[in-house]
């Protein structure tokens, strides 16, 4: 009875406190920092908070609160610390998420409360199509996007067949479909991987030199591209059949990947040799205030994200109730991106460019990701008419 | 043809080297009677001892040599500062040990070698592709964890089945308290034996570091197939793991390699593709539940009084 009493009494009081006045900006930033992809969530976080040090720590005059949410690359874990976000520490903004699955889950959660959500990374299908939102935003892209790049490329080398092998999740089919929807030659194979557990590939590896196909498709992001890559040379079949990649190689990843890396391509929306004044800053800043590591595109989505965020906040001069003129300013994409300039579609997935990435030796001699080509430019996603927003 | 050939190669590699981690965990398991859910944090750890002392002398034979030393120390030093305590206890209160064994040592790791994992390179004569056959090519590197596990099989079967210790090892397992009473130090024996079981734990990882990446948490996923494998092949069983490991290996590679080709010919396209993986990870659970209902106590038990 007594527990009772003291119970409700918490309760009342929690009750009693006011409502998040809006004297600071609360973001909620939900990404990986635990288990073998938390280099992913780090980086993320590294350039959140670059971004934040470039505004000043304050988005129009007012002091800025992060919350980092670990989702453990789970989607329940992921959906558990959405609620938190958006119930008990009533953000304003939730920014983040590395995984498709983790992002679909947490979706209806920031959706029903109406708080903005934007995707720094994750870009299912369903999120530009049926599921699209007024309160979701991406600085990403589509998941099919940059596979769908990469497959316009293998056209233009000629690529006759290709072999693909990918996760068994929301991102990785929606991967492979984004090969297909533009590769002209034949698929001589799809394989689909236990996600995130599986990490030896041998029983792939040895169906796709059997295939007899002229190249292979992968999306492994994180370490499992390490272990990708490792398997694809020891095995032997890098010197047999060239390898195209969406997300598998990058600059978490080259340092453990190393010379297995040289050779294969990727395509991508964002390199960090990105010739515009806001990228070159950028990764400068970054490299300087964490030495040793080098920003990837994890990073520079995030970096975006805040940008994102501080033109939305200072449109409505701090207003943050005014959610309409808010998402109507971020629909704009009135902000300087790292990737240069990009708009919005209907579906707030942008509109960009996707560009050819190498691996090279830089002036330190350690290997890096270079822009070879521009594949293609202003690339919608194709599921923006399945979007209800006009 | 040779598809078949080469993924049964697969297979039984992976079997293995699923055998090292079980072998180790059976002994300890059925001689001690000790659960160690730890066991995969020692697989961990040799790989992390592997990658460092190779990049430290360049060799990776020596750096493997030494990596394998270092995890049979840490073995005995787990066993001798904390693990004795707990012989006594019953087996929940050594599962919530060991599993703060596991956060430990994770997060020690994270400490000493960073968050992000290492790469262990292997030298370049072990990273070509051997012709076995006409026109099927194999990873050297895998036929040489073939070779090694194989080779750690029979030596391990030599030490079980034709030493003194060994003769030990046996007795200790099907009677505990009467090796104890006719005088021979149990105390000692359970320190070798549990040293044993981590050096095997620490091949099996240095020898998957190659293939995967040095990483923390990279021992809790295989911890479970070693732990479904000494359900098979019957706990306290050299014999039964080794068996029951080389089942494992290969079906669960074959259902991966041949499953969505068979799923495709029933199901529309785009459900085989999804229903495959998962269906092929259930696999040997199915083994396992089989196994269990028709033969509880294992395909090979070891001798009861």
């Amino acid at each position: 009875m007594k527990k009772a009493f003291w119970l409700a009494g918490a309760m009342a009081l929690a009750l009693a406190q006011p409502a998040t006045a809006a004297d600071s900006v609360k973001i909620g930033f939900v990404s990986t920092f635990s288990g073998p992809t938390a280099v992913i969530g780090n980086d993320m976080r590294n350039s959140f908070e670059l971004a934040l040090d470039h505004l000043g720590r304050k988005i129009d005059g007012k002091p800025v609160e992060v919350i980092y949410e670990d989702d453990q690359q789970k989607p329940d874990v992921g959906k558990q610390k959405t609620e938190k976000l958006v119930q008990s520490d009533k953000v304003d903004f939730i920014v983040g998420y590395i995984w498709s699955n983790v992002l679909l889950a947490s979706l209806k959660t920031a959706v029903d409360s109406k708080t903005f959500l934007i995707s720094a990374n994750a870009g299912p299908s369903q999120l530009a199509g049926e599921l699209c939102s007024p309160y979701v935003f991406s600085t990403s892209w589509q998941n099919d996007q940059t596979p769908a790049a990469m497959g316009l490329y293998m056209n233009q080398k000629g690529v006759k067949s290709v072999f693909l092998i990918g996760p068994n999740y929301a991102a990785g089919k929606d991967m492979l479909a984004g090969v297909k929807s533009t590769f002209k030659g034949e698929v001589v194979g799809e394989e689909y991987t236990v996600w995130p557990s599986q990490l030896d590939f041998s029983a792939e590896l040895t169906k796709a030199r059997n295939s007899r196909a002229e190249s292979i498709f992968v999306f492994y992001p994180g370490a499992a591209g390490v272990q990708f890559l490792n398997q694809y040379a020891q095995a032997g079949i890098k010197a047999q059949i060239p390898l195209y990649t969406a997300f598998t190689v990058d600059e978490l990843s080259l340092p453990l990947q190393k010379d297995n890396a040289i050779g294969i391509p990727g395509a991508q929306e964002w390199v960090n040799d990105l010739p515009n004044a806001e990228n070159k800053k950028f990764v400068e800043d970054y490299r300087k205030k964490y030495p040793g590591l080098r920003p990837t595109y994890y990073g520079a989505q995030a970096y975006d994200a805040a940008q994102l965020i501080n033109s939305a906040v200072v449109a409505v001069k701090g207003d943050l109730t005014k959610k309409d003129a808010m998402k109507a300013e971020m629909e704009k994409a009135n902000f300087k991106s790292l990737r240069g300039p990009f708009k919005y579609g209907n579906n707030h997935i942008p509109i960009q460019n996707f560009y050819l990435q190498d691996v090279v030796k830089d002036t330190d001699g350690q290997l890096s990701l270079k822009t070879v080509a521009t594949i293609v430019k202003d690339d919608q996603d194709k599921f923006h008419d399945k979007c209800s927003m006009k | 043809m040779y598809l078949v050939v080469e993924q049964l190669l697969n297979g039984l590699q992976f079997g293995l080297l699923l055998f090292l981690l079980a072998a180790g965990l059976t002994l300890v398991f059925g001689i001690m009677d000790f659960v160690n859910l730890a066991h995969g944090s020692l697989y961990m750890m040799g790989a992390y001892f592997a990658a460092t002392f190779v990049a430290w002398t360049g060799s990776f034979v020596l750096g493997a040599l030494m990596a394998l030393g270092a995890t049979l120390l840490l073995g005995i030093a787990l066993e001798y500062v904390a693990l004795r305590h707990l012989y006594g206890r019953d087996h929940l209160d050594q599962v919530l040990a060991t599993f703060g064994l596991i956060l430990f040592f994770n997060d020690a790791v994270r400490l000493i070698w960073g968050p992000a994992g290492l790469a262990l390179p292997l030298p370049t004569w072990l990273t070509v592709p051997v012709q076995i056959i006409p026109g099927v090519y194999y990873p050297a590197y895998r036929l040489m964890i073939i070779a090694v596990a194989l080779a750690v099989a029979a030596m391990l079967y030599l030490v079980v089945m034709r030493t003194r210790v060994g003769m030990l090892i046996r007795a200790g397992a099907s009677n505990r308290e009467m090796i104890g009473a006719l005088g021979i130090n149990i105390k000692l024996l359970f320190t070798l034996v549990f040293g044993l079981g981590a050096a095997l734990a620490g091949l099996a990882g240095l020898m998957q570091a190659p293939i995967l990446t040095v990483q923390i948490g990279m021992g809790e996923n295989i911890l479970i197939l070693a732990f479904v494998i000494i359900v098979i092949g019957g706990i306290g069983s050299i014999r039964g793991a080794f068996m029951a490991a080389i089942f494992v290996g290969i079906i669960d590679t074959m259902g991966r390699a041949f499953l969505p080709d068979l799923l495709r010919k029933v199901l529309s396209g785009a459900a085989a593709s999804t229903a495959a993986p998962a269906l092929s990870s259930m696999l040997i659970y199915l083994l396992m539940a089989i196994i269990l209902v028709l033969r509880p106590e294992g395909l090979f038990p070891a001798a009861k009084r």
